[in-house]
């Protein structure tokens, strides 16, 4: 006569009625379990969850109609909005271009003092190319263009190519020391064969160079003129528009003082700037030309 | 842990920690230099001195023969030490972290300390650590009540406590060291990983037997959060794991997954981690602690099951959500978004359930702490589940995506669902496993309670914050089409609520810490032990 599912035969139920228990506080009966002391209400299962079940599940098939959902072998429901990711990736990437192209695409031309001599023009461009800048230059250069340990200052008025905007471009384009075919090429030499009391005499006397007139008669004179003047110039002033900084003034990228150039001397350097041709337009280029142009000029200030 | 071994259990366990030494010893001299031999020396330190312990009990008189009238609570107490201390590491790393993010500056010049190696220190630490931790010792002590049955075992218990900490020191250190598989929550290396399946398995045919001997008629809903827990853990654990070893005396090796392929099986892992790890097992001890300690029925049944079967169901589709606007087909995205919007119902259930229970101990929330750290459990997990599922639509997280609102998220969830229903159980068990009433200090579990809540508060509204204003950054456009904001600009409005979250996250700290002393005072010098018996003795092996 044993039955499990007779309500009559469950612990705790009436044997004559099937009632169990009934919570007071509820007034629910309980299932009838019990493990140690742990119990449990019969309540039924609310209306409520049923329906927000019933509403996330219409959500989910007018979804799966709407919208690519189900894979079928080698292809998938494509969705009566026949949506493609790929493609909508694409449209939204033109539509912004779209936005921006009416200012954006006068860059393109090659006539950049043309360029900056519109104020209206720029007064749109240079906003923007801030973004860029500090997006993409920020990281090596500073957000002001502040430049650090290694990384050249953009924002007074020293050079190392030159701060003509065709030049700049140049180097954005192209880089330095950059895998790309037309690359600025620079390096400053290995001279560790230099006898250590000679190197340890040439980097005091360029350590001193900006202090004022060095004496180039004097033995370590003749060792500068020797083997530095070529790219540096005879007198230590640089300017020569081949990436050699000038030794005269405080400003050399990697520090001037003996340490440092003992360092430079005995391990050379050979810096990386990335060439940007193959990720970002000609456009935008001239456009960070023109602000790197800018920056450099007395009263230039970051945006 | 000896004196309750008999003298032939000791044997084996002598043997046992013997193995675990030469195994250690020969990934040692098979690897020789790295990580791999730095892990090798740990396991030869562990097995010996387990050895140690065991070889001196040796003679020490057998345990009563009333043992197997009662419950076996000796791993369960040690499983809550290991909590705590690994509580302890993982947020304290958690908070040192987050004030790295407010001053990167302050990052030591050494490579052990960098933030990319810290971080999956504070995961591992906090997930597997501490929550595997809690998990397996509350598993215990929930699977021997509610099966009236003592467990099926006495050396196995301590397998799987000891070896799963060895797994957690091993992907922990690792880090350290530079050594990662680089899948996010499943860095620890392939000897890692081989090593955790066999205490899993261990842990799976503990649990098994011990319900086989279940003294009641049927098995409790929470019994079947912890299975589910324990076998999708396993398949996940596997399936994600699979790699090649560069040589078998390296740690190194290569997922047999690539491309995006990989990333969906490292998100359906990834996010059944958090499914099935951080939620299953916790409702687990969810529907165990809660009518415990507040003396009242669950209030539905039919519920508890359906949740129950929603949760097991749904979950296992939605990982896809993470890959929202990426390679993944579009199609798996949807299955992915709208699987996540029908697993909301299944969520709130459980979380409505639990709170529902509560009609009648009202008064009880209000004066005990440990009932309000429950309570709060249930709401934060109402809370999380809700806005995962909100995440989970895909124009949603085209704002949210890669932003700290993510982070915000999982920490709703970690912090004011998994950790606290972690202390409530906590809080419920430490006094009675040690045979007394309370807590040494009850107002120290005051004090935690609202450090934690407040912190948990302070932690996610500033992530909040913070993720909507980066997603809402990186998204503006001006008037003329360009980008309103830099990356970098994004990055320093993030100051104030980086310095938030770690104020936040220093007072949670505070109160484990607390939390962490309590357990110690009431702990300490108490002789007693749990006063519930099973209903039939354990047969004798």
């Amino acid at each position: 006569m044993s039955n499990p599912t007779d309500p009559r035969q469950l612990p705790g139920a009436d044997p004559h009625t099937g009632n169990r228990q009934v919570d007071p506080v509820t007034g629910y009966d309980t299932t009838g379990h019990d493990w140690g002391g742990i119990t449990e209400l019969n309540t039924a299962f609310p209306k409520i969850v049923i329906w927000a079940l019933v509403l996330t599940f219409l959500y989910s098939v007018v979804a799966w109609i709407l919208l690519p959902a189900w894979p079928t072998g080698r292809d998938y429901t494509r969705g009566l909005l026949g949506l493609d990711q790929g493609t909508q990736a694409v449209e939204g990437y033109r539509k912004l271009n779209d936005g921006r192209k009416d200012w954006l695409s006068r860059f393109a031309g090659d006539d950049l003092a043309a360029l900056q001599s519109d104020s209206d023009l720029m007064a749109t461009a240079m906003p923007a190319a801030a973004r860029l800048f500090a997006d993409n230059c920020a990281a090596c250069h500073g957000t002001t263009g502040q430049g650090g340990p290694g990384f050249p200052v953009l924002s007074d008025g020293t050079w190392l190519w030159s701060g003509d905007a065709d030049e700049i471009a140049t180097t954005i384009r192209h880089g330095i020391n950059a895998d790309d075919p037309d690359t600025r090429f620079a390096e400053m030499p290995v001279f560790d064969w230099l006898e250590g009391a000679e190197r340890t005499a040439l980097a005091q006397f360029v350590s001193d160079l900006p202090n004022g007139p060095a004496d180039f008669e004097s033995p370590v004179g003749t060792l500068f003129i020797d083997n530095c003047s070529s790219c540096h110039g005879d007198t230590g002033d640089g300017g020569l528009g081949i990436g050699a900084p000038s030794l005269t003034d405080t400003v050399a990228i990697y520090g001037q003082d003996a340490e440092t150039v003992m360092e430079t001397l005995l391990k050379g350097r050979r810096g990386v700037m990335p060439a940007w041709s193959g990720r970002m337009s000609d456009a935008e280029i001239n456009l960070l030309t023109l602000y790197v142009a800018h920056l450099g000029q007395p009263g230039g200030v970051a945006q | 842990m000896t004196s309750t071994l008999t003298v032939s259990e000791r044997h084996v366990g002598l043997l046992l920690s013997i193995l675990l030494a030469l195994m250690g010893f020969a990934m040692a001299a098979a690897a020789r230099h790295g990580v791999m031999a730095v892990h090798g020396f740990m396991a030869v330190g562990l097995g010996m001195a387990l050895a140690f312990v065991l070889g001196g009990a040796l003679y020490d008189p057998e345990p009563s023969a009333d043992r197997l009238r009662r419950y076996y609570d000796a791993p369960t107490r040690f499983g809550i030490v290991m909590t705590l201390i690994w509580a302890m590491i993982g947020m304290g790393v958690g908070v040192w972290v987050a004030a790295l993010l407010y001053w990167p500056e302050g990052t030591p010049l050494w490579p052990a300390t960098s933030f990319g190696r810290l971080r999956p220190v504070h995961t591992t630490g906090i997930i597997f650590g501490f929550g595997g931790n809690a998990l397996i010792a509350t598993s215990f002590h929930v699977l021997q009540r509610t099966s009236r049955a003592r467990l099926a075992g006495s050396i196995s218990p301590w397998i799987v406590l000891i070896g799963f900490n060895l797994f957690c020191a091993w992907a922990v250190t690792g880090y350290l060291m530079g050594s990662t598989q680089s899948k996010e929550y499943a860095e620890a290396e392939w000897y890692a990983d081989l090593w955790l399946v066999v205490v899993w398995v261990t842990y799976f045919i503990l649990y098994i037997r011990t319900l086989a001997r279940r003294a009641e008629p049927h098995i409790y809903v929470a019994n079947w959060y912890y299975m589910a827990f324990i076998l999708v853990v396993a398949m996940l654990h596997i399936v994600n794991n699979l790699a090649l070893p560069v040589r078998w005396t390296t740690a190194e090796s290569f997922p047999i997954w690539s491309g995006v392929q990989d990333a969906m099986v490292q998100w359906w892992y990834g996010h059944n981690a958090v499914a099935f790890f951080l939620t299953a097992g916790f409702l687990g001890m969810l529907y165990y602690f809660l009518p415990v300690r507040s003396g009242r029925p669950i209030w539905s049944y039919r519920l508890s099951i359906v949740s129950f079967w929603g949760i097991t169901f749904f979950y296992i589709w939605v990982g896809s959500h993470h890959l929202h606007y990426t390679a993944l087909p579009y199609w798996a995205q949807t299955l992915g978004m709208t699987f996540s919007v029908m697993l909301l119902v299944p969520s709130w259930a459980s979380a409505g359930n639990a709170i529902a229970t509560l009609n009648g101990a009202w008064h009880k929330v209000r004066d005990d702490a440990t009932l309000r750290f429950m309570f709060v459990a249930a709401v934060f997990y109402g809370l999380s589940t809700f806005e995962g599922s909100f995440l989970a639509i895909r124009p949603v997280n085209s704002l949210s995506h890669y932003t700290d609102w993510t982070v915000g998220h999982v920490h709703s969830g970690t912090l004011g669902w998994v950790a606290m229903i972690v202390f409530g159980a906590i809080y419920t068990l430490v006094p009675q496993l040690n045979g007394k009433t309370e807590m040494a200090s009850p107002r120290a579990v005051e004090w935690h309670f609202w450090l934690a809540v407040a912190g948990t508060l302070i932690y996610v509204v500033s992530m909040w914050n913070a993720g909507i204003t980066q997603g809402l950054m990186w998204r503006a456009y001006d008037a003329n089409g360009a980008l309103s904001y830099s990356f970098v600009q994004s990055v320093e409005a993030m100051a104030p609520f980086y310095l938030l979250r770690t104020i936040g996250g220093a007072l949670f700290l505070t109160g484990a810490v607390v939390c962490a002393w309590n357990c110690r005072a009431t702990m300490r010098g108490a002789a007693g032990h749990a006063t519930d018996r099973p209903l039939v003795a354990q047969p004798a092996e």
